[in-house]
């Protein structure tokens, strides 16, 4: 263990980065009564310790910075001079410069539900706020404030439905993002609750019906390829089921398609990375949860609600707080103590920002851009669409050779190509268009895979 | 503490009257007391299955949630629907119009393992210390 070494030749002037002094450290091990700092690690066996970090001499912040900015550099970023065809799940989206001003303020710059919640007033409503928003979008009657991504927002979901129908089957369609369905076998593993996989193909046969004892379907709309699904079909087979529906969206989706309340889903979660947060080295994210009336009381995460106090005024409680862990312990409705409060208010300020309106601008762009994409790439040779379904921002192409051999060709000439999902399609490439691309970068990607076809 | 004679008692603070095999369930005076302003019951539908000293619901109140076991076994034949809009009845009334559910029991034998008005008095007087 090497503490802080004192810089060259320069015993007792302080450190630039570390703020006690020799001094300091001499008089706090006087106190505990050890001679050097070494001694309080002495409880770690010796063949555990690190006898010096062979590390260079501290930089000055100057030279510090030089070589942080040096290093910044080799990033790749996309949209400045990156042409980015990647979704999957993590989306860019234009965000207003409003959204980082308001979460830039210093009475919100937090990841964290206060502490002492009834006193953060401001924190509570904007949590308020997100929820009545994505009860609006899904068309849901209560949403709770938030969950740490759509993957654990699913599994949760999952498991409410399996504490509200008494049942211990999970159904999954198989066009559900590959990553939420490993998130759903995890948590659904503690509990020792069945995960199966049910197909669109198995599904529509005649008679088909979920497996005995199902307590929820889950579907992705659009689903993991970028394809719109028959929710409506879905519906069906899980309510004949006695079974739960819950719909995974993409909130931009909602601009243009049918809300997960109007096709009857009892849960609707979604990532809302998407409102108003960047795609930053994969995060954060954001979980959004909504479910009807009825299942209030086994929502899991927590609820912001609005009342008045003995005065009349209106203020923002925490409610429900008595099905939390804190108070509940193992009884409780979920183990989600936290929310993503500062991406769930990035969320909150984007829809505010650009409103009913102008999310149906942004939806319309996507499903354009993207469809102006696709057409291009099917027509060169050897190209075609995997699915023949309607989609809305995300489709999925078959490639003349493995994708992976065009995606490199793609990186060199400045352009982050689509997902390789081959081992779900043969020569699989899922493609994502957002508002976002130019139109210059989607005729350079088009140019791009003819050559290197 | 009301804590009427003519009842059975459990150790989780549920009574039970029974009258022609028929077993009116409810929580005691105490437990309404200990657990403040009621604020929502989760009760079973009619034709439910209770086993004796099972869970048959939940019980919210603005400082926990707990949850309710059946004094006895049988089928539930109705749960009090006052409570839906008025889960106060609870507290204002737990020995009467706050009374949970009825069922058919399965063996009135069952009753006599209960707690006597006087056992329970007493079982709650320790509990308090």
């Amino acid at each position: 263990m090497t503490a802080t070494r004192p810089r060259r030749g320069q015993a007792s002037s302080p450190h630039p980065y570390i703020p006690n002094t020799d001094d300091d450290r001499r008089a706090m091990l006087d106190v505990i009564g050890a001679a050097t700092a070494d001694d309080l690690f002495a409880d770690i066996p010796s063949d555990l310790r690190i006898e010096g970090l062979d590390l260079p001499p501290a930089l000055s912040e100057q030279e510090l910075v030089r070589e942080m900015a040096a290093l910044a550099t080799s990033n790749q970023v996309p949209g400045d001079g990156m042409a980015c065809f990647l979704g999957a799940g993590a989306y860019r989206h234009f965000i207003p410069s409003v959204v980082g001003h308001v979460i830039g303020r210093s009475e919100f710059y937090t990841a964290y539900t206060p502490y002492q919640p009834e006193i953060s007033q401001g924190t509570l409503q904007t949590m308020f706020e997100l929820q009545s928003m994505t009860c609006e979008l899904m068309a849901m009657d209560v949403a709770n404030a938030g969950m740490y991504d759509g993957a654990s927002a699913l599994a949760e979901a999952c498991l409410m439905a399996c504490n509200i129908t008494g049942r211990e089957r999970i159904a999954l369609l198989d066009s559900v993002h590959p990553s939420y369905a490993a998130v759903v076998r995890t948590y659904a593993r503690g509990r020792g609750l069945a995960v199966d996989t049910v197909s669109n193909a198995g599904l529509s046969q005649e008679h088909a019906c979920l497996p005995v004892g199902t307590a929820c379907l889950a579907v992705q709309h659009p689903n993991f390829f970028g394809h719109l699904e028959d929710v409506w079909a879905h519906e069906s087979a899980a309510h004949a089921a006695g079974a739960l529906l819950i719909a995974v969206a993409d909130p931009i989706s909602l601009g243009l398609l049918a809300p997960p309340g109007e096709y009857g889903a009892d849960i609707a979660v979604a990532e809302g990375q998407g409102l108003g947060s960047p795609v930053s080295f994969g995060g954060p994210f954001l979980g959004l949860f909504a479910c009807r009336q009825q299942y209030l009381r086994q929502m899991p995460g927590r609820i912001v609600g609005r009342t008045t106090d003995m005065d009349g005024r209106t203020g923002y409680v925490l409610t429900l707080q008595t099905r939390e862990q804190h108070i509940r312990r193992e009884r409780a409705t979920s183990n989600i103590c936290t929310s993503q409060q500062l991406v769930g208010l990035a969320a909150a300020v984007y829809l505010a920002a650009v409103g009913r309106h102008g999310l149906r601008q942004i939806a319309e762009a996507c499903y354009h851009k993207s469809h102006y994409a696709a057409q291009r790439i099917a027509a060169l040779p050897g190209y075609s669409l995997a699915f023949q379904t309607p989609f809305f921002k995300e489709f999925t192409v078959r490639c003349p050779k493995p994708p992976k051999q065009l995606l490199s060709r793609l990186l060199e000439q400045g352009i982050i190509g689509g997902l390789d999902v081959s081992d779900r399609v043969e020569n699989g490439m899922l493609v994502c268009v957002t508002e976002v691309n130019t139109r210059q970068e989607i005729d350079r990607l088009v140019e791009a895979l003819a050559e290197a076809r | 503490m009301i804590t009427p004679p003519e009842l059975r008692y459990t150790k989780d603070h549920e009574w039970v009257r029974v009258q022609d095999g028929i077993g009116t369930v409810g929580i005691t005076d105490y437990a309404q007391d200990q657990l403040g302003d009621v604020v929502y019951v989760d009760l079973p539908s009619p034709g439910k299955q209770l086993t004796q000293l099972a869970v048959f619901g939940e019980i919210e109140s603005v400082k926990a949630v707990s949850e309710l076991y059946s004094p006895v076994s049988g089928e539930v034949i109705e749960s009090n629907q006052a409570l839906a809009d008025k889960p106060e009845l609870v507290n204002e009334s737990p020995y009467g119009e706050g009374w949970l559910m009825k069922v058919r029991l399965t063996d009135e034998g069952e009753v006599d393992r209960l707690l006597t008005a006087d056992q329970y008095s007493d079982y709650i007087k320790r509990e308090e210390g």
